[in-house]
């Protein structure tokens, strides 16, 4: 029979046949590439967020699909500043997620509280302060090309884990900054 | 009417209550006495020559001792008529500390956020105000941030307000561009050594 490479992939595989890969080439394949983030947007960079979203960039490229619910969500994309009264919210959202659950830090102000680093009574001054943040997007808000990359980043760093085995605790980002999460109810 | 005759008009029905007209600025202002704020409020929207039926915004501003003058705050009362097209602007001087007002929430509704707003961010009472709580930010917050001798704190529930000379560090490094040194193994929230 005819192998056209440019019909439906059922058609390469019509004939009963095997494929060999790894558990964690799979699982990991399947988690990069329906990353469902959470519907959630803090500020200006929402609207960069959205307009990813949208037809023109379109993240369901991606398998995207904004979840309105974070028991349902893999990827919190933290879009805008986050003030300190949101941020006790931040956490119980991320909380809410299962696992395995990715953070996107979108933009300055919840990198590392942006303009408002030095005069800001009301701002976190990043938001990996209160969640671990896998990916971080500099940008006054990021255009969505660079939310688009760092997706791809994170993806990468997807295909790279290790799904059965255990690693031994972080020293990475948290090691300071995870004291304050104790605090927040 | 022009802002003199608006002036006028609430000087010649309080007398001594509304006084030192500002008449060269660019939205001339009159003071008003702090007890009589309510009272001056209520006849300019009642009043059928002033008739000022909107209360386009109330603010305040902290003025600190500098050099040789009187520390005060000040609230800014900017008066709209819809009906006469005309505009004023009522000043009121209040002490820094422990400063209380009449309410100008019966007169306009509006003024019920903004005078929460107010006394959230400068920490200026409203007496006769029907729910005065915070607006903006949480109830569990301490001290009032627009006020000139706010000093941030070092902690809000847990979580630095001050930037920590290890966060600049970090930020620094270029450790917040890209991807993070957080190994985000999905087990890893609950790993035990």
């Amino acid at each position: 029979m005819t192998n056209s490479i440019t019909g439906p992939i059922q058609n390469r595989f019509s004939e009963t046949s095997l494929v060999f890969t790894t558990v964690d080439n799979v699982v990991n394949w399947a988690r990069k590439s329906s990353l469902w983030p959470m519907t959630f947007g803090l500020a200006c960079c929402a609207i960069e967020m959205m307009a990813t979203g949208a037809s023109r960039y379109d993240w369901d490229r991606f398998g995207m699909i904004p979840r309105g619910t974070p028991r349902q969500s893999d990827l919190m994309i933290v879009a805008g500043t986050v003030t300190l009264k949101m941020a006790t919210r931040v956490k119980r959202l991320f909380e809410q997620m299962p696992e395995p659950k990715y953070v996107i830090s979108m933009g300055s102000c919840s990198n590392n509280g942006g303009p408002y680093w030095k005069h800001g009574y009301h701002v976190l001054k990043g938001v990996d302060e209160v969640v671990p943040v896998d990916v971080y997007v500099p940008g006054c808000p990021p255009r969505p090309e660079a939310l688009l990359y760092g997706v791809m980043k994170l993806q990468e760093r997807i295909q790279e884990d290790h799904v059965l085995r255990r690693r031994a605790a972080s020293t990475g980002s948290l090691a300071g900054a995870s004291m304050a999460i104790e605090a927040i109810k | 009417m022009d802002a003199q005759g608006l002036h006028d008009l609430l000087a010649g029905k309080f007398g001594e209550r509304v006084s030192a007209f500002q008449a060269d600025a660019l939205q001339p202002w009159s003071v008003v006495a702090p007890e009589a704020i309510a009272e001056v409020a209520a006849f300019a929207k009642a009043d059928p020559a002033l008739a000022f039926d909107n209360l386009m915004c109330l603010g305040a501003v902290d003025y600190p001792a500098i050099k040789e003058s009187v520390p005060r705050m000040e609230l800014v009362y900017h008066l709209y008529s819809y009906t006469h097209r005309h505009l004023h602007v009522l000043k009121v001087m209040l002490p820094r500390e422990g400063a209380s007002v009449p309410s100008v929430e019966s007169v306009w509704g509006v003024a019920n956020w903004h005078e929460r707003e107010v006394f959230d961010m400068f920490g200026i009472g409203f007496t006769g105000h029907s729910d005065l709580r915070r607006i903006l930010l949480p109830d569990d917050w301490e001290g009032h941030p627009l006020r000139k001798d706010w000093v941030d704190p070092e902690f809000y529930t847990g979580m630095h307000v001050r930037p920590t000379a290890q966060m600049a560090e970090r930020f620094q490094a270029g450790e917040k561009i890209g991807i993070g040194p957080f190994d985000f193994t999905p087990f890893n929230a609950h790993v035990d050594e």
